[in-house]
């Protein structure tokens, strides 16, 4: 079997085996509260950081705004599920509904990925930083806006304000309420986040290891050398960005759908931030390491919640710990030795200005 | 002179500007099918610009390039490449990250017809052609005697193997014409005599026109059967390899006056 094979399969069924382990204990009541409330968000911060890797990682393209697609998927879905349910002459199964939530959570998040795209993966340099950064403020200042009632009339849309109902309005229902939120209903649940978690995993697995993922990989490593051997850069640059955002798209679904009251500030430049320092160091390139950076960088600042004060500290120490691992040759060595999928390149990789001009 | 349908690369008048300098001024070439074509001349020349015109990297400011008698002037790299023409750079440029099967996996796949789709949910021409595209780029590697670092990441190769992986990537697009800018630069003589047996040995199989760009004339003058000498952008001497080296005006550019 070949190595990246077998690699791809050790990732997949370890994390299988361990999401469904923990969902299996925490419906037998064995975990304690704390341990259960942080397993669904980290299946979904989990998915959100393979997801960018996709496009950092792979694709050597700086993303800022990965909340951004995060938020379209979440207020898309939320508002979907919420109008479905509010029609009473709908009667849609709850399944059903979440399902369709979901799929047109991602849709919309990717639409905006090749909206973004289009123009600005055409161009070289670090012009897709620059806008993702933006498109993440502004997704969050709209959701932050938008108010949508539903009555007996139908949909009415407000923004930076509620909008006025007609006098014969019967039966308001407040769905998306600018600033406080939305509340969509609570279908999310350990079983489906790993499910979907898998499916992601599975797809990013693939894309990578075919032909597509290998063009992504060259205009990463050498944009001109791939250009050279006929590889249609913009083509495949859009299509990795518009999976990335997809899947962003299917993880804010997830997520709305898994808090009671969902506020648009949640998807500030801070949850960009975070979901890539969960790439950065668990290894650009690597989908294992992000899965296993994600788990342990999430989960720690919670289990050390009681010691308090300290607990940034030890957050500190397990991230430049982190880097070591990733970086000093001893590391790296061993890493070679064991055959473990190391992270293809280091920090300067993304972060160093691309050589402009001719090719020598 | 030939009848056009024997040659390969025709260069008409072509010039580039980089704001008050002429890189290539006016330059006239021809290659013909099968021929072993040197480049030459000193350094700054614009040899390495030559290159980058007809792989469409830069525009011409003017003048024409014509490969196996269609216009290719103005097209995008990866136009040209599909239209035949593949190359390796003076600083070396391989997939880094990648492993050696990789590379040249990477140039074999414009010729592959699986979608994305079919990639991702693995349908059965996924297999059979990734299977295909392995046999081919191991079967290339051989070539090169490479095979046996198939899996070694590029960046790990000794410098003489990365050159010649590049020339593997570049053959793996299939090209009437290959484009090779100092493949023998940082060689020891072993390495450069070892080369020129496969730039000959790659001619012969894969029936391949090629041009370079050398500075080691041990290597020009024991391989190429024409050459064109470069200095200042503009032609300098032309024709027949003995003859071009031995003439005076080449001898005066390259010693320097
Ligand atoms: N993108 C560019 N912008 C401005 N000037 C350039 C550019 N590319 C090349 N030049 C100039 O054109 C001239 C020719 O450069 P080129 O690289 O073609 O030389 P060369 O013959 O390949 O030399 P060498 O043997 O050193 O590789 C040089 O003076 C170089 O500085
Ligand atoms: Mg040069």
């Amino acid at each position: 079997m070949r190595k990246q094979t077998k690699n791809n399969l050790i990732t997949f069924a370890g994390t299988a085996v361990l999401f469904f382990t923990f969902a299996a204990l925490s419906q037998a009541g064995v975990l304690n509260n704390m341990i259960t409330g942080l397993l669904v968000p980290i299946g979904i911060y989990v998915i959100l950081a393979i997801s960018l890797n996709l496009t950092v990682g792979v694709l050597g393209e700086l993303s800022l705004g990965h909340a951004g697609f995060m938020c379209v998927g979440a207020y898309v879905s939320g508002t979907v599920s919420l109008v479905i349910q509010n029609s009473p002459n709908l009667n849609v199964p709850d399944w059903l509904r979440f399902t369709v939530a979901i799929i047109l959570g991602g849709v919309m998040a990717a639409v905006f990925g090749v909206l973004i795209g289009i123009p600005v993966l055409r161009l070289r340099g670090d012009y897709l930083a620059i806008v993702t950064l933006g498109f993440g403020e502004i997704m969050k200042s709209l959701a932050n806006n938008i108010y949508l009632v539903m009555d007996n009339n139908g949909l009415h849309f407000g923004f930076t304000q509620a909008p006025e109902l007609a006098e014969n309005s019967e039966g308001a229902n407040e769905l998306l309420r600018g600033p406080i939120g939305m509340a969509a209903p609570q279908d999310t649940n350990i079983w489906i986040v790993t499910v979907v978690l898998l499916i992601c995993l599975a797809i990013l697995m693939m894309f990578i290891d075919s032909k597509s993922g290998r063009a992504c990989m060259a205009v990463r490593d050498n944009y001109i050398a791939a250009q050279s051997v006929g590889i249609n850069v913009t083509k495949f640059r859009l299509m990795a960005f518009t999976i990335s955002a997809a899947i962003a798209g299917v993880a804010g679904a997830l997520y709305s759908h898994s808090i009671s009251l969902l506020a648009a500030k949640k998807f500030d430049y801070n949850l960009s931030i975070l979901i890539l320092v969960f790439v950065v160091l668990g290894g650009l390139g690597s989908l294992r390491g992000s899965i296993i950076a994600t788990i342990i960088l999430y989960a720690l600042p919670e289990i050390f919640r009681e010691v308090g004060n300290y607990r940034m500290l030890i957050y500190a120490i397990v991230l430049i710990g982190m880097m070591i691992f990733n970086n000093a040759p001893f590391f790296v060595q061993l890493r070679e030795r064991i055959g473990a999928s190391a992270p293809v390149q280091k920090f300067k990789g993304i972060f160093k200005k691309k050589n402009a001009g001719g090719a020598e | 002179m030939c009848e056009k349908s024997t040659s390969m690369l025709e260069v008409k008048e072509l010039s580039i500007q980089f704001g008050g300098l002429r890189a290539v001024d006016g330059l006239n070439m021809r290659v013909k099918k099968g021929q072993l074509y040197g480049l030459i001349g000193p350094n700054g020349a614009g040899k390495t610009t030559v290159f980058n015109m007809l792989t469409g990297v830069y525009k011409p400011t003017s003048g024409g390039i014509f490969l196996d008698g269609a216009n290719i002037t103005g097209k995008s790299p990866v136009e040209i490449n599909k239209s035949g023409i593949a190359r390796t750079f003076q600083n070396i440029r391989l997939f880094k990250a990648m492993s050696v099967l990789d590379n040249v996996k990477v140039g074999m796949q414009n010729r592959t017809k699986y979608t994305t789709i079919e990639g991702i949910l693995r349908l059965p021409r996924y297999f059979k052609e990734e299977k295909q595209m392995n046999e081919k780029a191991v079967e290339l590697l051989k070539v090169f005697d490479l095979d046996g670092e198939k899996d070694a990441l590029s960046a790990n190769l000794p410098y003489g193997k990365q050159r010649k992986l590049e020339i593997a990537r570049a053959l793996a697009t299939n090209p009437k014409l290959l484009l090779l800018d100092e493949p023998a630069a940082g060689m020891n003589p072993n390495e450069t005599a070892e080369l020129m047996d496969t730039i000959r040995f790659v001619r012969e199989k894969f029936d391949m026109t090629i041009l370079l760009i050398e500075h080691d004339m041990k290597l020009v003058a024991g391989i190429c059967e024409e050459l064109t000498v470069l200095n200042f952008g503009q032609e300098l001497a032309q024709g027949e390899t003995s003859a071009v080296l031995n003439d005076p005006k080449v001898i005066t550019a390259y010693l320097g006056d």
